[in-house]
């Protein structure tokens, strides 16, 4: 583990139980993300993304039947730490979580600023006077005029709220922010500004982003290194650059040719086919049924081959042109 | 097209269907009776599409597009203006005309889940216009239930006919929603955000799917979207709205490349094709927010967001359209 390391994911399982069998929504992921960097998790609806999120978080629904796995935060171990330390020490105050549709989930009848200090106040125990100065200072850092502290929720427009939750998600200064599609339910324009918001405080600040999103264009906007996730595992990490302009796992090379793009005449092509349930996923690799390029060694589970410092790729046509 | 035409007499002359100063205001009241004022959804908007053309209806939410659909489907009577089809004006067909119009319009909706009835499986779901619209026997039912199913791509139909809506995927699901809208053999679909709620991949599918049902059909599709990426390869012409009204209009490719009104200008820069310098660029976003429909902004509505806002003129007077290429009109005192 390089020193630039922030956060290392091993192996990490989320399996649900359901009254259908074992549902592996996250299913062996490992990866890592540096000091400052942004990383994007980026899959289509059920790859188990957003679980992903919840598992390094710890917010956990009822029904898990096994997480497990090896996940560093700055040399501290997270997955043995209990519940009541991490809730201490971790959660929101090193690492945030801006979960989906976060701005419509704001208590409707407590003013945005009373909100906002929450953390700081329930989990660090400020009083509320230095609270709500350091409030007004994340307001301003996130574009909000510090009046909108005395708001109630219904009282802002939709990308005001977005920006709210994320002056909560930052108010404790945490090392990691997670951000679970924070810009879908957004207009585009409104998405657009979120975006160079993000970017801005990504450089002013010195935080880590995991970004999660379904939306390639929007990934982009963003990352630094992309994590393409498909039916609970990740097929590819790669720098951006790498990632957009020569994809190499033969999903990111067909996720990419789906994308519809403004500037450019050839016409998207869909992906035949469907993702496999996350009940019982077949064996050997899962993305096979779909690919092109699948031949008798996809029978057995591709293993992650590291092409180079910071590529990894989950296919059997890339044994030999890199270690597992 | 077995059943009787709305438009008997002028099938096959003119636009299909055509738009005259429109208007669908919204009362708001407060406690249920006190009158506030009116939520102009759609204000003053004018068109002519023509048979087997595909156009796209762009903005962002609050624009008034989808009141504009369900306007054009006859869902929300006009509070002003006038819808045309085929020759007949909506607001003066009686009860029967209406629901022969109906048939003649297919609705595509934005969340398939939605719209398709839970308890009912795929068979009853697509007999059910068929039934209400008096196609007797069972077999001619189940023939044309089939057609349509084929043409959308769920084959064997023996596979699908059974299911209930939950057994499907998000991409099945809307097939199923894009074989219900064309079983009476409509001349036009109206398709309101066909694909936002569908994964990337699948979007593509859906999107192809429609066009080719399109083109071989020679059916007239009106298509909503808030995404202009995904317009290019869909339609011919694009209307951009803005808070109710339409402010650019012009074939695809002149629209997209040459945009000439600062809103569509604004929107175009916020999109971004997947590029690995993204990340480092601040876009240009024009402040502020889409206005009220309970008191729309005087003059040009963009006017407290436009960055060449004239003061003096674009506050005070409405712009109408000029034609600052061939072609391709923008409602917008620049091209005075």
């Amino acid at each position: 583990m390089s020193e630039r390391t922030l956060l290392e994911v091993e192996d990490l399982h989320l399996h649900y139980q359901t009254r259908r069998g074992v549902v592996r929504a996250v299913d062996g992921v490992s990866f890592d993300v540096r000091h400052n960097e942004a990383l994007v998790v980026l899959g289509e609806s059920g790859c188990g993304k957003s679980s992903l999120a919840k598992a390094l978080m710890r917010v956990l629904p009822r029904n898990v039947h096994q997480v497990s796995g090896r996940v560093t935060l700055g040399g501290t171990e997270l997955m043995s730490m209990s519940d009541e330390r991490f809730r201490r020490d971790v959660q929101w105050v090193r690492v945030s979580l801006v979960m989906q549709a976060s701005m419509n989930a704001l208590n409707p009848v407590v003013r945005v600023g009373e909100q906002v200090v929450e953390p700081l106040r329930v989990l660090l125990g400020w009083p509320r006077a230095r609270a709500m100065a350091r409030a007004a200072e994340v307001f301003e850092r996130v574009g909000v005029s510090t009046d909108f502290l005395q708001r109630y929720p219904l009282e802002l427009s939709g990308g005001m709220r977005q920006r709210v939750v994320l002056a909560m998600a930052l108010v404790t200064e945490p090392e990691l922010v997670i951000l679970d599609e924070p810009t879908s339910a957004l207009d585009v324009l409104t998405q657009a500004s979120i975006m160079n918001l993000l970017k801005r405080l990504k450089r002013e600040l010195g935080t880590s982003f995991i970004l999660i999103t379904h939306d390639v264009a929007t990934s982009s906007e963003l990352a630094d290194r992309v994590a393409l996730m498909y039916a609970g595992q990740i097929v590819e990490v790669a720098n951006a650059a790498q990632f957009f302009d020569a994809p190499a796992h033969p999903y990111s090379q067909l996720l990419m040719a789906s994308v519809p793009r403004l500037h450019q005449q050839q016409r998207p092509e869909a992906i035949p086919g469907q993702p496999p349930s996350l009940l019982e996923p077949p064996p050997g690799c899962r993305f096979a049924e779909r690919c092109p390029s699948h031949f008798e060694r996809c029978a057995k589970d591709p293993e992650f081959f590291r092409l180079d410092d910071r590529r990894r790729v989950r296919c059997w046509l890339y044994e030999g042109r890199g270690e597992p | 097209m077995n059943e009787r035409p709305v438009g008997t007499s002028v099938e096959g002359e003119g636009a299909l269907l055509s738009v005259k100063d429109l208007h669908t205001w919204f009362e708001l009241r407060q406690w249920g009776f006190l009158r506030v004022g009116a939520v102009r959804a759609v204000d003053g908007v004018n068109f002519e599409l023509e048979r087997g053309e595909s156009v796209a209806f762009v903005g962002e939410s609050g624009c008034g597009k989808s009141s504009l659909a369900r306007t054009l489907l006859g869902l929300h009577r006009p509070t002003r203006g006038e819808v045309r089809f085929a020759g007949h004006s909506l607001g003066e067909l009686n009860a029967r005309d209406l629901k022969a119009y109906r048939a003649k319009v297919g609705y595509v909706q934005q969340d398939p889940f939605g719209a398709l009835p839970p308890f009912l499986d795929v068979r009853r779901i697509l007999a059910e216009p068929l039934i209400v619209h008096g196609v007797k026997g069972r077999s001619e039912r189940e023939r044309r239930i089939r057609k349509v199913l084929d043409e959308v791509r769920l084959s064997p139909a023996e596979e699908y006919l059974g299911k209930f809506p939950h057994m499907l995927s998000g991409g099945q699901q809307q097939r199923v929603v894009i074989a219900r809208a064309l079983i009476l053999e409509p001349a036009m679909i109206v398709a309101d955000e066909p694909v936002s709620m569908l994964d990337a991949s699948v979007r593509v599918e859906i999107l192809n799917l429609l066009r080719h049902i399109q083109t071989q059909r020679e059916l007239t599709l009106a298509f909503i979207t808030h995404d202009l990426s995904s317009v290019r390869h869909y339609a011919e012409r694009i209307f951009v709205m803005y808070a109710g009204r339409v402010v650019e209009t012009a074939g695809v490719e002149e629209l997209l490349d040459h945009p000439q009104h600062p809103y569509t200008q604004a929107l175009l820069a916020a999109i971004a094709d997947p590029d690995a310098a993204n990340a480092t660029k601040q876009r240009e976003i024009p402040g502020g927010e889409p206005p009220s429909l309970l008191h729309p902004p005087t003059g040009c509505r963009f006017h407290p967001r436009c960055p060449h806002a004239m003061a003096g003129l674009c506050d005070v007077d409405e712009p109408p359209d000029f034609e600052p290429r061939r072609n391709h009109y923008s409602a917008c005192w620049l091209h005075r």
